[in-house]
This record gives structure tokens, C-alpha cells and sequence, in this order.
């Protein structure tokens, strides 16, 4: 289909990028924090790799060549923007530390349905939100939008080392700050029978 | 080989995504059968990513396709990409 753009078939752009959309949305929102910069971005990194098309190399993947373009475009917008703290791209330098989870005795699961409550919905995307940048670039790759931990660490431009690695402690973060709050969330119903 | 918790939790992540060697699954497998706490700590970190995994958590805005796609059409329009050179 790239060769066929590149021919002159331009309509077809519009084919190729439409499974990534959400993937490119979603990277540019949970990196800028905000519904109208991201939407920006992405529109941004969509024209940017029509304009640049000609530059992708068939030996890489389209999505991890687009999620680099978005994560390029996401990572310069965080840079101007003066107004929001700045974040840092580095690694923080707890990088080698350990982080213990949060410990439970037991854990009923939280079903799906508990999804329609917007209250669980934004807890789950204030958690991913507060995460150190670069273990949150590392999760949504490989645990919203589920790349494999290759294609995450072609797109970061990271070893799948240190994929596995950020991708622990992004997961760690994540059951430490939510497997507390989603079982408060979610109290046990319990069904007394002589009632 | 006995190991404690804590090394377990460092394993809860290659555990879930099976990249542990067959050695270290083992161990932390036997570990699991008798530690009520690191098999809470594995279940609810499963929980957590079947959940944030859920396209309701991350949803695109209202109209953003058509937004995108208009984006793209003034674009493509405009600029076609730069077409192969002949040499």
C-alpha cells in the first residue's frame, strides 16, 4: 500500500493510518495531559509521516515508525509548552531502585462491567498519568495498545532489556497506587442467604 | 531452590508476559502455589492490565476521525509526497 501512495495513490493514506489512530492519539494524550494538545500532535504526526512517507524504511515496522513520529512530536510539544512542568525525558534517578507492591491477602477480580463507572475509568487514567514518563511511554506501548515488547523497544528506540525492565516497574507503580483504591472501589457484595 | 518474596515480585512481570526462563517460572510457580500474598500481588497486577488494556479507558474524542481524515484531505490535496526520483 506505501509503494501504491508513493505512486500516486495518495487516497490511500487515509486507509493505512486508520488502525493507528487511537494508538497515536492515546501516546500523544497520556504524554501531554491534555484532549486538544494530543489530538493536535496527532494530527501533526499523521501529516508529518505523509510528508515523510517517502523516508520509511520497509525493513521497519509503519506503527513503530508512526509511534516514533507521534512520540517526537508529543516529546518537542512538551518541550515548548512553558506553561506545563516539564518532565523529564532522562530516566529518574530512582531507575535501579526497587518498588514493592502494594500487599494483599487475597484479590477478588474487578470485572470489566466495573468499567462503565467514569469514577473507575479515571481512576485507572490518573494512575497510568502519574507515572514517571518513561515507564508511562513503555506501558502504553506494550499494555494499552499492545505492541509486542520487540516493536515497543523499535518504537522507543530502547533495548528490549530495557523494555522489560521499565515495563516491571511501570506495572509495579500501577498495582501499588490501584490495588488499593479499585478494592475500595469495588466492595464485595456479599449475599446473605437468610435474608 | 526456595526464594523469598521480594524476589518474586521481580519476576511478577516476566511471569505475566512469559518471558522467564523455564528454571526461574518453576521457582516462582512453587512459590505461588503456597504464598497467598504474591499470588494477590500477581493477581491483581493481571487484573490491573486486563483493565487499562479496556478501549473505554482511553477513548478518541468525539469526531476526532473525521477531524483527522478532513486534516489529511486539505493535505494530501495540497503536497502529494515527494515522488521517486528517476536516477
Amino acid at each position: 500500500m506505501i509503494a501504491s501512495i508513493l505512486a500516486g495513490n495518495t487516497n490511500e493514506f487515509h486507509d493505512l493510518i486508520r488502525p493507528y489512530e487511537r494508538t497515536v492519539y492515546v501516546m500523544a494524550l497520556t504524554l501531554l495531559k491534555n484532549e486538544a494538545d494530543a489530538e493536535d500532535v496527532a494530527q501533526e504526526a499523521f501529516l508529518k509521516a505523509f510528508r515523510n512517507l517517502r523516508e520509511f524504511r520497509s525493513e521497519a515496522r509503519f506503527s513503530t515508525w508512526l509511534v516514533s513520529i507521534a512520540l517526537n512530536e508529543a516529546r518537542s510539544r512538551l518541550r515548548r509548552k512553558n506553561t506545563v512542568k516539564m518532565e523529564s525525558l532522562d530516566e529518574p534517578p530512582d531507575e535501579q531502585g526497587h518498588i514493592s507492591p502494594a500487599l494483599l491477602r487475597d484479590w477478588r477480580e474487578i470485572p470489566s462491567q466495573a468499567l462503565e463507572r467514569l469514577e473507575v475509568r479515571r481512576m485507572l487514567q490518573e494512575a497510568v498519568s502519574d507515572i514517571p514518563l518513561i515507564y508511562r511511554e513503555t506501558f502504553l506501548l506494550r499494555d494499552v495498545e499492545e505492541l509486542s515488547i520487540n516493536e515497543t523497544a523499535e518504537a522507543l528506540g530502547i533495548t528490549v532489556a530495557s523494555v522489560k525492565v521499565r515495563l516491571h516497574r511501570a506495572r509495579m507503580m500501577l498495582q501499588k497506587r490501584l490495588a488499593p483504591l479499585l478494592k475500595q472501589a469495588n466492595p464485595t457484595r456479599r449475599w446473605f442467604p437468610w435474608l | 531452590m526456595v526464594i523469598d518474596c521480594k524476589h518474586v515480585w521481580d519476576h511478577i512481570s516476566g511471569y505475566l508476559d512469559g518471558t522467564l526462563s523455564s528454571e526461574e517460572r518453576d521457582v516462582v510457580q512453587k512459590h505461588l502455589e503456597h504464598c497467598e500474598i504474591c499470588s494477590a500481588i500477581l493477581d491483581s497486577t493481571r487484573n490491573i492490565l486486563i483493565l487499562t488494556a479496556d478501549e473505554r479507558v482511553f477513548e478518541l474524542p468525539l469526531g476526532f476521525s473525521e477531524r483527522l481524515h478532513a486534516r489529511l484531505d486539505e493535505e494530501i490535496r495540497g503536497i502529494a509526497p515527494t515522488p521517486a526520483k528517476s536516477d
